[in-house]
């Protein structure tokens, strides 16, 4: 006897083979999706977002693409939740994951056609992925004892990491930028302190890395455009109207008098603090909240350069440059850790003005200013260059290196087929499996480049047979090269994270035989 | 429909609008609530075993869940059907009672349905039907007692209860690093365990995840981890030695609860009012600082200026600390909560070796560890994960293994995995059978084979021929009068459970077949489903 209805309306359930259909489908599509942009002659995507305004972003970056789709396939979801984490936490290789994992489930619908359990497939994937990794670190290099050659190891993954985005024409400068930067970071991976500023105009090229600290806001009126040698007090106070925190109080007043003794008495109070604040001995007052006129002509009869409104990461990124602490009170000036800088200035960078610190006594921060044609630019070159940042930072902390170019694919693949061989029982199939599902990415940035993949990746193989191979693809030649020659790296961490997200992933979604949907929650229409 | 009349012929209203109410009575109502118990417990049934499958739930907000653990996929299932809601709630009891076997609940509860719809076919009263049911698992319940080995283990020998741990872990997705997640399960149960009374509390068990880095990651810390950072950038990121002040009132001026005004009518007014505001702030970091704390967690927030004083005073603060992990936090540290800093006193205090800030990743991600704690009974067990649903499913997972842990504290008996407890039931309740007189010796007999179904699942999970693997199983418990025989799921050869290492609680086999025995009597009493029509 059938049952009825077991779900509530619109729920639906999908079971067995069809649930695993789905599943595949969906996730390559996702896969097909990004495929294109993979390797450095892949293309962009233009997005447009459905929002007010309909805004178009041009993005190359795999995780970007993927938070903007709109998807309702569960599995398409954890393609695009994989994506995600690989963005935050190593940076790049946001598409590779993807791809990778399409390419495996690809293999595994095979499998599945021919009557392997996906358990089975499972474990075979599983003794796969250990074997590549391990086969990877067999191969690793590790400079970091020397630092000239460390340099230029992160020099080579920047250029690698550029060289698929927009900034690819001019990688040699961005590199140089990216790892300078990141290795005045020292060792830390906090990227926030590398401040990035975007300013229209110009061209790619006119992008300068600055040593000093630049604030986007303007010198107040009347007050000095240069400061040398400044002692500067981070703020974040309020320097409008002080209010009294004290819950219940009100102001309560029988004549007008009354009223300007209190106005009086408050416009002390604000001379009172301006005078402690000036009291700290300092030439520039920069404040996270507003400064009022009153404060601000005060400020500029005393000859000090007051800066208001800065952001509060402007302000945290200025506290550490210039080892000032971030002041709230200003009873006490002795104890309060002043910033010091050698010059203050106002500088124009195309038709703006904007502050520039130089000489900072902590030379952790810094910024750098990205010129380009338009918006879309701007904000593209922004993410390509965070990807190398980011990919940096995690180098100088984790500094083992491989080649890149798709060598370190067909080392795994290798590997893994060397395992495949080994492996008695069913597990060999999905063993080799994923060796073919590894191959598929040097093939997909040779297709990407319009050049002859199945010769190149056959060429590529059997180079690779030789022992301890530099080959790869050399996608500006077309042929297969020597890639250590060509100074092609990538970085081991970031492979690593590819490798086992896209593991994980694709044994998540075979593991599943069935999908339920719950009815979709109804929203009220707000248009 | 019946009608009933009273003594002037007219019929009485015994349901409100009749016409419109579909109702199903006898026969019919049964078979329906079996029909909807059976395809609840068909969904779960691939679930079980090691070589079970996922299932993907989509919420209604479009979440994905992707699990492998039976309360949860009940949960997240949307069920209208009212026996499919029961099925659930069963899934739920055991997972509150035991945190196992919420799968194996529902698919035992599922087949005997299954075998009960045959015996009513058969004309045989569900009463009775469900009489029989009661006493055949009274029997397998002692039965299990029966065979149920203790095994020992100490502060210092935990190896077989991560034994047992892996059993559970490896149905799950983490099957991968089962071993080390047992190891932290049973690490994190022994750290809390009251071994004297036998009892574990496990809200003392925190466990908390982070995506990003993989599973292998994942780490057991004798101490809290609270997802917030210090309340101003500058403050140290590193506290030895932290004595921690544990505040639930904020740094911000009082709000007395009585509705109050406080008029400013003269200069002076405002004047003392501006002084004595400042005084506040003042004095309560002075008292913070007076009391000797150097580390200030405060379930509020700070007005800028305190948190400047707290800065400048050089007292490191957290903010906005929730409730819960305050609790754990002056659990862990000793100290007490204070709501007043009236009340801050130096005995007060919580005490900790080491606090300090760890970011994770590219983003600005930070969390703060509080290790080394003065009372090391509060652990967490922070889990790392290559995605939200490996995270949430580890989540799951953990728990899993962690009740087991505890059970197995509470009370030390085990029984055999892999099916094996089942068989050897399923034998004892077929030999009981023939003893008893009457109809319930149909039913007893059809307790056994729905017994038998747990270990048939195994082995169709584990894709084993079932009829035949079950039937060579229970010929080889019969023979060697040896009940430790079970479903090879892993492949290895032997199916000797004592070897392969598969062990189950004894209480969490024996909550399965009371809880299961129990829904079934309740669903084969029902014989007249009324419900709305559709509006």
């Amino acid at each position: 006897m059938a049952v009825e209805k077991l779900f509530k309306d619109e729920a639906t359930e999908e079971k067995g083979e069809r649930a695993r259909m789905a599943s595949f489908v969906g996730a390559m599509a996702i896969a097909d999706l990004v495929k294109t942009t993979l390797g450095p002659k892949g293309m962009d995507k233009i997005l447009q977002s459905t929002g007010r305004g309909h805004s178009v972003t041009v993005t190359n970056d795999g995780a970007t693409i993927l938070k903007s789709l709109h998807i309702d396939n569960p599995a398409a979801k954890v393609l695009i939740d994989i994506s995600k984490v690989q963005d935050d936490e190593v940076g790049d290789g946001t598409t590779s994951v993807v791809v990778l994992a399409g390419e495996l489930l690809r293999e595994a619908e095979k499998l599945v056609g021919s009557k392997i359990h996906p358990m089975t497939i499972i474990s075979g994937f599983r003794m796969a992925s250990e074997c590549a990794r391990s086969a990877l670190l067999d191969r690793v290099k590790d400079n970091k004892d020397d630092a000239e050659k460390f340099r230029s190891d992160l020099m080579r993954i920047a250029k690698t990491t550029l060289s698929s985005k927009i900034l690819s024409q001019d990688k040699e400068h961005f590199a140089k930028l990216a790892v300078d930067a990141v290795m005045r970071l020292k060792g830390s991976t906090n990227l926030e302190s590398i401040q990035i500023i975007k300013k229209a105009g110009g061209s790619l090229k006119d992008s300068f890395l600055d040593e000093g600290f630049i604030l986007d806001k303007k010198i107040g009126l009347g007050q000095p455009k240069r400061i040398e040698n400044a002692n500067i007090l981070v703020a974040n106070t309020a320097m409008d109207t002080d209010k009294v925190k004290i819950y219940g109080a009100r102001v309560r007043v029988d004549s007008m008098a009354k009223v300007a003794q209190i106005e009086g008495a408050e416009k002390e109070k604000m001379r009172e603090k301006v005078q402690k604040i000036i009291g700290h001995g300092i030439n520039c007052f920069v404040n996270r909240q507003l400064i009022y006129n009153f404060p601000e002509e005060l400020f500029a009869d005393a000859g000090i350069l007051a800066i208001e409104h800065a952001d509060f990461e402007g302000i945290e990124r200025l506290g550490l440059v210039t080892g000032g602490e971030i002041a709230s009170t200003f009873d006490n000036p002795e104890s309060v850790k002043l910033g010091h800088c050698k010059l203050i200035e106002e500088i124009m960078i195309g038709e703006d003005k904007l502050i520039h610190f130089s000489g900072v006594e902590m030379g952790q921060a810094c910024t750098i200013v990205l010129r380009g044609a338009s918006f879309h630019v701007l904000d593209e070159a922004e993410r390509s260059l965070h990807d190398a940042l980011c990919v940096l930072s995690q180098t100088v902390n984790d500094s083992r290196v491989l080649l890149g170019g798709g060598w370190p694919e067909m080392v795994m693949a290798k590997a893994v087929d060397e395992l495949a061989r080994k492996t008695p029982g069913k597990k060999s199939h999905a063993i080799e499996a994923f060796s073919r599902a590894l191959i598929a990415i040097p093939t997909t940035i040779a297709d990407n480049a319009g050049l002859d993949s199945a010769e190149l990746v056959a060429q590529l193989r059997a180079e690779h047979h030789k022992e301890d191979s530099n080959a790869g693809i050399d996608v500006i030649t077309g042929s297969v090269g020597d890639m250590s020659e060509l100074g092609i790296s990538e970085a081991f961490k970031v492979k690593q994270a590819v490798l086992l997200s896209a593991t994980e992933a694709a044994e998540m979604i075979l593991r599943v035989d069935e999908i339920i949907t719950c009815a979709p929650r109804r929203r009220e229409d707000r248009m | 429909m019946a009608l009933a009349f009273d003594e002037y012929g007219r019929p009485f209203i015994i349901l409100r609008e009749q016409e419109s109410k579909s109702r199903l009575r006898g026969l019919d109502a049964q078979k329906a609530n079996i029909a909807a118990g059976v395809a609840v417990s068909r969904i779960l049934r691939t679930s079980l075993g090691p070589k079970g499958m996922d299932k993907m739930l989509q919420s209604p907000d479009g979440d994905i869940t992707i699990t492998n653990d039976g309360a949860t996929i009940l949960e997240q299932m949307d069920v209208d059907n009212q026996i499919g809601k029961l099925m659930v709630e069963l899934s739920r009891s055991q997972d509150y009672e035991i945190g196992d076997g919420t799968t194996g609940v529902v698919v035992m509860a599922g087949s005997l349905l299954e075998q009960a719809e045959k015996l009513l076919e058969r004309g045989i009263h569900p009463i009775r039907v469900a009489e029989g049911f009661e006493i055949s698992s009274r029997i397998a319940v002692d039965h299990l007692e029966k065979i149920a080995d203790k095994f020992d283990f100490s502060a210092t020998d935990i190896e077989p209860l991560v034994q047992t741990c892996m059993t559970t872990l490896s149905s799950k997705i983490v099957n991968r690093c089962k071993r080390s997640l047992a190891e932290i399960a049973v690490k994190s149960v022994m750290a809390v365990a009251d071994l004297e009374r036998k009892d574990v509390n496990l809200d003392l068990i925190k466990v908390e995840g982070k995506v990003g880095g993989k599973l292998e990651d994942t780490e057991l810390i004798y101490g809290i981890i609270v997802d917030k950072d210090m309340s101003h950038p500058q403050m140290p990121k590193q506290i030895e030695d932290a004595k921690i002040a544990i505040l639930t009132c904020p740094f911000e001026p009082p709000k007395p609860k009585t509705k109050h005004k406080v008029d400013i009518d003269t200069v002076e007014k405002f004047q003392t009012l501006r002084k004595q505001e400042q005084k506040y702030f003042d004095d309560m970091v002075q008292k913070c600082k007076d009391v000797g704390a150097t580390l200030v967690i405060c379930q509020w927030g700070f007005d800028d200026e305190a948190n400047h004083l707290l800065m400048h005073r050089n007292l490191p603060a957290v903010r906005w600390v929730g409730g819960v992990e305050l609790e754990l936090i002056a659990i862990a540290t000793g100290g007490r909560i204070v709501p007043r800093f009236q009340e801050l006193t130096t005995d007060k205090l919580g005490k900790a070796g080491l606090v300090r800030e760890k970011a994770f990743g590219t983003t600005k991600d930070r969390m703060l560890y509080i290790e080394h704690c003065a009372n090391s009974k509060a652990v967490t067990v922070f889990i790392r994960g290559g995605n939200k649903m490996m995270i949430e499913e580890t989540k799951r997972s953990i728990h899993d293994a962690l009740c087991v842990a505890r059970n197995l504290i509470r009370n030390n008996s085990i029984v055999y995995g892999g099916g094996a407890a089942e068989i050897s039931c399923s034998i004892a309740v077929e030999a009981a059978a023939d003893k008893y007189p009457g109809v319930e010796q149909y039913a007893i007999r059809a307790f056994a084979d729905a017994l038998d179904s747990v270990p048939m699942a195994l082995a169709e999970n584990s894709g084993l021929q079932p009829i035949e693997t079950l039937s060579a199983v229970k010929a080889q418990q019969i023979k060697e009068n040896n009940h430790c025989f079970g479903i090879d799921c892993n492949d290895t050869g032997t199916n000797d459970m004592r070897e392969q290492n598969v062990f189950e609680t004894l209480i969490g086999k024996q909550q399965q077949i009371l809880l299961a025995t129990q829904v079934v009597k309740m669903i084969l009493k029902i014989d007249d489903v009324i419900s709305p029509s559709d509006y």
